[in-house]
């Protein structure tokens, strides 16, 4: 058995793949850290107060595993789903019934409550750690817009299944929009908005009707809030998570007393 | 016995009590912090949380809706938040101690030294991999995600209710109008958060736990997280019912069930019960008290509590950040000033001009 592991890693397939030899030395730990693509988001040390769970909960690194698992999951029920009036409670319903082993619209409905839960308290932990303070203040700003896109990307996904759950909760959601002061149809200042007695807000064209492609959550929300879930908004955190993870690091990595 | 235990939780259950319970509850813990962040009494607090709900579990309304599959996540927030909160007050006891006595913190005695991400790091992000990865395949295969009947525009399901997420924002809409409850808050909320790191110039309590040394940011923090936004998807979720009346935890969500409407505006109480004549016709003058009230609120109060009570924060502010803090603040403390204005003035508007779509 040694003897064939040892073959293993001396063969041409693992050496191109594995660059350094077994970590268990400063310089081969370092090299492990380096010159993997995945874990060279960490730095190659790190503070010794830095990794300890009561201090960070583990919360910020949760949310991105979650967010993993969201995207796996939420491609495999991808195949299955057609985001249409007619179609989409019907595959939703499919998906229950007819698919064997599935547990995966499962796994992304539960893992989507928790990632809003985790992402709360990754907050929590950093404003009681006063990590905000500088330098990480424009990463913390980075980390609001991450909630915001958070609980958007879960907002979208509640209408996905197309049920009486989803339409009225995203009806419910939704109707805040018509209030919106000067933009929405019953918000203050929506009637100063008009010309010669020809109001230009009203119920067919402000910022309600623009969320939800019409006058109620019909096929044309459907199809924009498929569209801003599975596309939209996971590119834009994907974005924002790389410059977050990138800033971590440039402003001193996780925070500890200086 | 246990009825008169389900009678009680009904009763301090009532959203006043509800408010004002959780309030106190609050203060107490962070004053006492030192007592009640000792682990016995953290573990009697376990006990007996769990107690209770083993011996409510038979009951078939609080079952119902504490075992409802969406509302599972919310039971673990609530756990987590009793847990991380206790954490955080231990810690900053401890530390607050330490800081006293002038020893480094819990932090700082590590914090010179360096370890290596491989293995140390690596392997706890792997751990907490499998064990989340195990918890959710056990959690998928246990519980089925739920699916309700199709969607229909013409029966209107009672409670409808926001994503859970946004369940207290539902909760303000019985305070405030949605151009307030769901568009200005909110707002307030994302630009607020933006706002604290160039707000708070307090330099110290940077790395580490703290309260002693950052009081104010701390109370405030805790009061918004665990009062305003928490709390109230709590009570949006488990005890508004139909026509969201609120509903005890272990009683029947009878879609009958009426609540008096018996609010009344701000002018109303000023012209026709203080100065005992009818409303004015004109819209200006009937909302003046309101109006004159909103301005003192905002404008008049900010630079007379920098004089006085905020005397200190406000000089180490400087004005624009100082002005920018207390707008923001003065928003946050409208929220429960207009609770208890409602709850003891049966207060419906404080200023009411529905031809403009314009309530406060």
């Amino acid at each position: 058995m040694e003897k064939l592991f040892a073959y293993i890693r001396a063969s041409q397939i693992w050496r191109s793949i594995f660059r350094h030899g077994y970590p268990d030395t400063p310089r081969n730990r370092t090299l492990a850290v380096l010159s993997n693509f995945f874990l060279h988001l960490h730095p190659v040390k790190v503070r010794r107060s830095g990794i300890n769970l009561s201090y960070t909960w583990c919360m910020g690194g949760l949310t991105f595993f979650l967010f993993l698992v969201e995207t796996i999951t939420g491609l495999l029920v991808m195949f299955y789903y057609r985001p249409t009036a007619e179609l989409a409670y019907q595959d939703i319903f499919a998906l229950r019934e007819h698919v064997p082993l599935g547990v995966m619209r499962e796994m992304h409905r539960w893992a989507a409550h928790l990632m809003v839960i985790t992402v709360w308290l990754h907050m929590y932990r950093v404003f009681l750690t006063g990590s905000y303070k500088p330098p990480r203040e424009f990463n913390w700003n980075i980390g609001v817009i991450l909630l915001v896109i958070t609980l958007l990307l879960s907002f979208t996904g509640y209408l996905l299944p197309w049920d009486q759950l989803a339409v009225w909760a995203i009806t419910v959601g939704t109707n805040m929009a018509r209030a919106t002061p000067f933009i929405g149809h019953e918000g203050p200042g929506a009637a100063l908005v008009s010309f010669g007695g020809l109001d230009f807000i009203h119920a067919g064209d402000d910022i309600r009707f623009a969320l939800l492609a019409g006058r109620f959550v019909g096929e044309g929300a459907l199809l924009r809030f498929y569209v801003l879930h599975c596309v939209g908004f996971p590119l834009f955190a994907a974005v924002l998570m790389a410059v977050h993870f990138w800033r971590v690091r440039k402003d001193g990595g996780i925070s500890g007393p200086l | 016995m246990i009825d008169s235990i389900k009678d009680l939780a009904d009763w301090l259950s009532e959203p006043t009590r509800y408010s004002i319970g959780t309030a106190l509850l609050l203060l107490l813990v962070v004053r006492f912090r030192k007592w009640a962040s000792h682990p016995v009494v953290f573990a009697i607090t376990c006990v007996l949380i769990v107690a209770f709900f083993l011996v409510s579990w038979d009951d078939p309304n609080f079952n119902r809706i504490v075992t409802k599959p969406d509302n599972i996540p919310i039971i673990m927030m609530i756990g987590s938040l009793l847990f991380f909160t206790w954490l955080f007050l231990r810690r900053a006891v401890l530390n607050d101690e330490r800081i006293k006595r002038g020893e480094p913190t819990l932090e700082g005695q590590y914090a010179k030294q360096k370890v290596h991400v491989w293995p140390d790091l690596v392997y706890i992000e792997l751990i907490c991999m499998v064990l989340f990865t195990v918890f959710l395949i056990a959690w998928s295969i246990e519980i089925e995600a739920p699916i309700e009947e199709p969607a229909s525009q013409a029966r209107t399901p009672n409670p409808s209710k926001a994503p859970w997420y946004f369940l207290g924002l539902q909760e303000l809409l019985v305070y405030f109008d949605p151009w307030i409850a769901g568009v200005l808050l909110p707002s307030f909320i994302i630009v607020g958060l933006c706002a604290i790191p160039y707000l708070d110039k307090n330099p110290k309590g940077n790395g580490y736990y703290t309260y002693e040394e950052r009081p104010f940011a701390i109370n405030f923090f805790l009061v918004g997280f665990l009062l305003l936004w928490c709390s109230l998807i709590i009570m949006g979720t488990f005890l508004r019912g139909p026509n969201w009346s609120f509903f005890g935890p272990f009683e029947y969500w009878d879609p009958h069930k009426l609540e008096p409407m018996v609010n009344v505006n701000l002018s109303e109480y000023f012209w026709i019960y203080l100065l005992d004549q009818p409303r004015p016709e004109n819209i200006w003058l009937r909302e003046a008290p309101g109006l004159a009230s909103l301005f003192a609120y905002f404008v008049i109060l900010p630079p007379i509590l920098g004089k006085t009570l905020f005397r200190k924060i406000a000089t180490e502010m400087g004005p624009e950040r100082y002005n920018v803090m207390m707008h923001l603040f003065l928003w946050f403390v409208l929220v429960p000033i207009k609770m208890v204005m409602r709850w003891t003035l049966n207060l419906k508007y404080i200023v009411g001009i529905p031809e403009y779509f314009f309530n406060v």
